[in-house]
């Protein structure tokens, strides 16, 4: 298809979208308005179950079941994204320390300053996880804290440093163990509040790992045979 | 004006298919499913904001207190998690079409050989 002819059907496609959008967007209630019957139920479950973070409440325990769904997509595509980038034919993995990819030239001020955010950054990501259920935060939030944390230290220039505080192996094992315990808690049934946020927070940390794991793999190990010269 | 902000939620839907469909680079074009999936966080959290409301958590509250409708909230947070996680897996895609192809102008991706 020729960009005029693509250009053309999306003009067709966003001329609809358009029409019916409007059309529906002056049918739906007022902006700020006050008719919120879901919200107001939500609110008054909550409370009856004394969750102070409704929004985690409903996630993990008026529907946690639907959470079981999302969580298995967040599951799934680290899993696709693992085996997307897994190595193929004709390329090779390298040692960490074969180019140089050793503590990198960085300034003395960034490298510190990683080291001493990534301590305090763990702790953030275990108190966000922690307090889900009572103040702003939760599982998701602070599964992701947690899994970029670790990153601090490639930021500071020191791969091998990284590498050895993620091993792949563990953290795909902790990955699976935090899905199937959800799928579990899911199933088990409501106001398991605390054990889901902090499973979810372990597999959310455990995906982000494994996934940017992957991406730097591919970027700083990963070589193609023919190719191998070119590099760094 | 009290529905602007659901038209500014097909705004940036526009937007962003705009983006993919002219788009020649396929990094840029997840960039541009991102925005698009962000039109619905925009739909989603216009449509439970209730004037005057606050976050919905209730630490520092009364429980009569007002505040806006958290089932949209939880939703927002769900779509998120999946924009992310489609994000990476569309991400590894654009990694492996340039390894294999050589390229990752859309255009320039031929059928599979």
């Amino acid at each position: 298809m020729s960009r005029r002819t693509r250009f053309a059907v999306f003009a067709v496609g966003a001329a609809g979208l358009v029409i019916l959008f409007v059309l529906a967007a002056f049918r739906l209630p007022d902006f700020g308005g006050r008719f919120h019957p879901y919200g107001e139920r939500a609110v008054t479950s909550a409370i009856a179950e004394k969750t102070k973070n409704v929004v985690s409440s409903v996630n993990f325990d008026q529907r946690a079941f639907d959470t079981v769904g999302e969580e298995l997509i967040l599951f799934a595509s680290a899993l696709g994204a693992v085996i997307l980038l897994r190595m193929v034919r004709r390329e090779r993995e390298e040692e960490a320390g074969e180019h140089g990819y050793g503590p990198a030239d960085v300034f003395d001020a960034l490298r510190l300053t990683g080291y001493l955010l990534l301590p305090v950054t763990l702790l953030v990501g275990v108190y966000i996880v922690a307090h889900g259920h009572l103040s702003p935060g939760g599982g998701f939030q602070g599964g992701v804290v947690l899994g970029t944390a670790l990153h601090l230290l490639y930021l500071t220039g020191d791969y091998p440093a990284l590498a050895r505080l993620r091993p792949v192996p563990v953290f795909e094992s902790a990955e699976a163990l935090g899905a199937g315990a959800f799928v579990v808690l899911g199933l088990a049934g409501a106001g398991l509040l605390i054990p889901m946020n902090s499973v979810v927070g372990l597999e959310v940390g455990c995906a982000f790992v494994l996934v940017l794991a992957k991406f730097f793999e591919q970027a700083l190990l990963v070589r193609t045979d023919d190719a191998g010269t070119e590099d760094s | 004006m009290s529905h602007l902000p659901y038209l500014a939620a097909g705004w940036i839907l526009l937007a962003g298919i705009f983006g993919m469909v002219t788009s020649r680079n396929l990094v840029h074009v997840v960039v541009c499913l991102s925005v698009t999936q962000s039109a619905t966080y925009v739909l989603l959290l216009a449509i439970g904001y209730r004037k005057g409301g606050t976050a919905p958590v209730f630490s520092d509250i009364k429980p009569t207190g007002k505040v806006v409708d958290p089932v949209v909230q939880a939703m927002t947070l769900t779509d998120i998690v999946v924009n992310a996680t489609a994000t990476a897996l569309l991400l590894a895609l654009a990694v492996q079409v340039a390894k294999r192809r050589g390229t990752i102008d859309p255009d320039e991706l031929r059928p599979l050989e």
